[in-house]
């Protein structure tokens, strides 16, 4: 059984409105010295593989296929057998 | 005679605002499409209505985006067949690849629910040739996410082609900062693609369809799409 971690992030040149109204409830809460607030997305998947090579493979396809939207997010994960 | 479809995906909210609009106001053959179906034979005209598919779940028009029926909807539109997608409809040809782009969440996050002012910006469309003596139209806009994104290459692009139809503007067409409710990109509110028989639009034009709604600027598109398939 191998385990993915998926990390999935709007891209730097797209702006987060989600991560600018956290940073304005932030700053509210007293926290001046931010810079910035972005908000991603972590998706776990449990999958059976015969190797992680294969598991890398069908992770990266899940990630293009349908998890990220190429057009305004990125991806990265990390796979390792549990 | 010439048949509109209304596609239902679980979540779908706006189906039977669209289907009363063609049925009841037009007087024209409607019919639901299940998202389940896997042909679209003897349809004219496929809308793809607005509400919050599988709960919006991972993005908007995502999970949708790969009903059973969608594949269908690429090769009628691939054939040149009439496709609209209002507000969730645009997002889920977005998330095909039907359509250029992307959406955002609003630009001040927050859930719009009001009427809007669009500038008709090309009338030279199956939806929209209508227009040419009312080049704005009054229509309601109701979504989260409507922030239409699209790359530097892309937008000059959909410029260059004429495939922006509608801009948020004010009442006389004046398209500005002041006028954009939602941050989207030059103002964009509808564009189509390319061969120009595919349309996404965030405003809902079922709901401007009678004068006891406050407008019935939308009929402006439907008979626009009546007029069209009728030659």
């Amino acid at each position: 059984m191998f385990v993915a971690e998926i990390y999935i992030r709007l891209k730097k040149e797209v702006a987060d409105p989600q991560g600018l109204t956290v940073k304005s409830a932030l700053s509210s809460l007293g926290y001046r010295n931010l810079e910035e607030v972005r908000i991603g997305k972590i998706v776990n998947i449990k999958l059976e593989a015969g190797s992680k090579k294969e598991a890398e493979r069908e992770v990266e396809e899940m990630c293009r296929r349908l998890l990220s939207n190429p057009v305004i997010e990125e991806y990265q994960f990390k796979v390792r057998r549990e | 005679m010439m048949r509109f479809g209304i596609v239902v995906f679980p979540g779908s909210n706006c189906d039977a605002d669209c289907f009363f609009l063609i049925k009841n106001i037009l007087s024209m053959p409607v019919e639901y499409i299940w998202h389940k179906q896997t042909d679209l034979d003897g349809f004219d005209c496929v809308i793809l209505p607005g509400g919050f598919s599988y709960g919006d779940y991972l993005r908007t028009g995502a999970i949708a985006r790969f009903s059973p029926i969608m594949p269908a909807i690429v090769e009628f539109a691939q054939r040149g067949g009439l496709v609209i997608g209002i507000c969730n409809g645009f997002q889920i040809l977005l998330e095909t690849g039907l359509l250029p782009g992307a959406m955002l969440t609003n630009a001040h996050s927050r859930f719009i629910c009001s009427e809007v002012y669009l500038k008709v910006e090309n009338t030279n469309t199956p939806f929209t040739h209508l227009c040419r003596d009312r080049s704005v139209l009054k229509i309601p806009i109701a979504h989260n996410q409507g922030n239409y994104y699209i790359d530097k290459k892309g937008l000059e692009e959909i410029n260059r082609d004429k495939q922006i139809v509608f801009r948020y503007s004010d009442k006389k067409g004046e398209v500005s900062r002041a006028s954009n409710p939602n941050g989207s990109v030059e103002n964009i509110a509808g564009i189509v693609n390319k061969q120009g028989n595919v349309l996404g639009m965030m405003p809902h034009p079922e709901r401007a369809g009678e004068r006891i709604l406050g407008s019935e600027d939308g009929l402006f598109i439907f008979d626009s799409v009546i007029k069209w398939l009728e030659k």
